[in-house]
């Protein structure tokens, strides 16, 4: 993905899950035979990522981290880096 | 060591736990993982016994849940096993060869939970398959690897590589674009097991490995977004050793189709006291306590050169069945790190490959209880270079 269309629609790729470990603290992501662990920024954007447009993701950070500086251009490049990781997909 | 003389013990559980529900499969492959032995294993664990370890597993943290064999889908309970899996929370993988599925069985599986299903294919051919597999089933693969697709399943294509079949690769990979796979490995054959026997029939030259690597990473620059290719190298060429389990005892626990529980695909194999069972005790227990899971936990086992190497923290040593089944000594350096002073065991190896030796042509030794009772003939337990030397002799 080079550029995060804000229309575009943001999904979990096909097969991958995030849910919460009790062992690890933390929130995961399971997919194929592997796993990674989140921390909280990724897990809380990765959270968002249910079917929404991007400008929605952004509108409900921007809601829970008013004063969050340059919040649009890092929740973009870690969308970014998620899709070329194959963590997300968009969706038509 | 701690002050009472004993190993530290780890203060983290495993993430990936490995169900070996059987060892019965309807296929032979020739470079199989399998134990040579895999004949004596008997009285496969319950389906009430397989719940308990999976709770027991998942208690210790494990989340990553794999069913393999042998072929899975011998056991009839599959469908009962995923369900549990999901229940506990696991990402559950079907390890398979397709053998033994059909579109119902998958559905099945869906309905209980499964998450991804990885099928192996042998070659893009039946000919070609079906030699190798010692079986006739090619084109039961592709119609269950279209099934799989068809139902939804992420699903990773498997093919490991090897004399026979490497310089196919392109065909391969194109095979697996029109099979739509998300994932593609290319595992180039690890000498374990069955394949240690086979090793002189399976063994690719550099040269080969190098094209095949360039060959995938064309289809890889092509599928992009589409395909992930995966092209997984063999040690023997490397000159250095893999980082075998991430480290024994830190990430993997798998449990034998008899309740064994083992710390690597081939612990079993290893000489010292049998692996604790899952019959006798809980995988805590097991885990964090027996002298299995402890024996290569750490760095306090490593011989030099391992023992003052910086690499050590990168490679563990490598592996501990590899340095077994080569040298005879579990506890030395692994052969295939150029630093081993065993390492010529591995390049006189690659040296047959390549040509530079001559090496006696060998019918594959297909992984059946026939040859594996064969193979394994008599009780004490040895190295499987040390069975080849026997088998020269018979």
């Amino acid at each position: 993905m080079t550029h995060a269309a804000l229309d575009d629609r943001i999904t979990l790729a096909h097969g991958v899950r995030l849910q919460w470990e009790p062992t690890q603290e933390c929130n995961v992501l399971l997919y194929p035979e592997g796993m990674v662990q989140l921390n909280q920024s990724a897990s809380t954007i990765l959270e968002l990522c249910d079917g929404r447009r991007v400008v929605d993701i952004l509108k409900t950070l921007n809601e829970q981290f008013p004063d969050a500086e340059d919040l649009e251009d890092d929740v973009r490049a870690f969308l970014e880096d998620a899709y070329d990781r194959g963590w997300i997909q968009t969706k038509a | 060591m701690t002050a009472d003389g004993s190993r530290p013990r780890p203060d983290t559980g495993p993430l990936w736990f490995l169900a070996e529900l059987t060892y019965r499969c309807p296929l032979q492959c020739a470079y199989c993982s399998n134990p040579v032995d895999f004949a004596r294993y008997k009285e496969e664990l319950s389906t009430e016994e397989w719940c308990r370890v999976l709770a027991e597993a998942r208690a210790l943290g494990a989340v990553q849940l794999g069913f393999s064999g042998g072929e899975p889908l011998v056991r009839q309970d599959l469908e009962v096993l995923v369900a549990e899996g999901r229940r506990l929370g696991f990402y559950s993988n079907l390890i398979t060869s397709g053998i033994g599925m059909n579109a119902e069985r998958l559905a099945a599986l869906k309905e209980a939970g499964l998450d991804h299903v990885q099928i192996s294919f042998q070659a893009d051919n039946a000919l070609l398959s079906d030699y190798v597999a010692g079986a006739a089933q090619f084109d039961k693969k592709v119609e269950m690897a279209r099934e799989i697709q068809r139902q939804g399943y992420p699903m990773v294509l498997n093919v490991v590589l090897h004399k026979g079949n490497i310089d196919r690769i392109d065909s391969i990979l194109q095979m697996a674009a029109d099979l739509e796979a998300d994932y593609v490995e290319l595992a180039n054959t690890q000498y374990h097991g069955w394949a240690l026997v086979n090793r002189a029939a399976l063994m690719p030259s550099m040269d080969q490995l190098s094209h095949a690597e360039e060959i995938a990473n064309q289809w890889r620059e092509r599928m992009e977004g589409r395909m992930r290719i995966y092209y997984i190298w063999s040690d023997y060429y490397e000159g250095r050793p893999k980082p075998c389990m991430n480290g024994w005892g830190t990430t993997f626990i798998g449990v034998a189709p008899d309740g064994s529980a083992i710390p690597c695909h081939g612990a079993a194999g290893l000489p010292g006291p049998p692996p604790p069972s899952v019959r006798e005790h809980d995988l805590a227990w097991i885990w964090r306590e027996s002298e299995l899971f402890n024996r290569y936990r750490g760095e306090d086992w490593m011989q030099e050169p391992c023992r003052s190497c910086p690499e050590r923290k990168k490679d563990f040593g490598g592996c501990r069945c590899q340095a077994y089944h080569l040298t005879g000594d579990a506890e030395a350096t692994d052969p295939t790190c150029s630093l081993s002073p065993l390492h010529h065991l591995v390049t006189e190896a690659v040296d047959g490959a390549e040509g530079r030796t001559v090496v006696e042509e060998k019918p594959l030794i297909l992984r059946n209880p026939r040859n594996s009772k064969d193979l394994a003939k008599g009780t004490e337990q040895r190295p499987i270079s040390r069975l080849m030397e026997e088998l020269e002799d018979r």
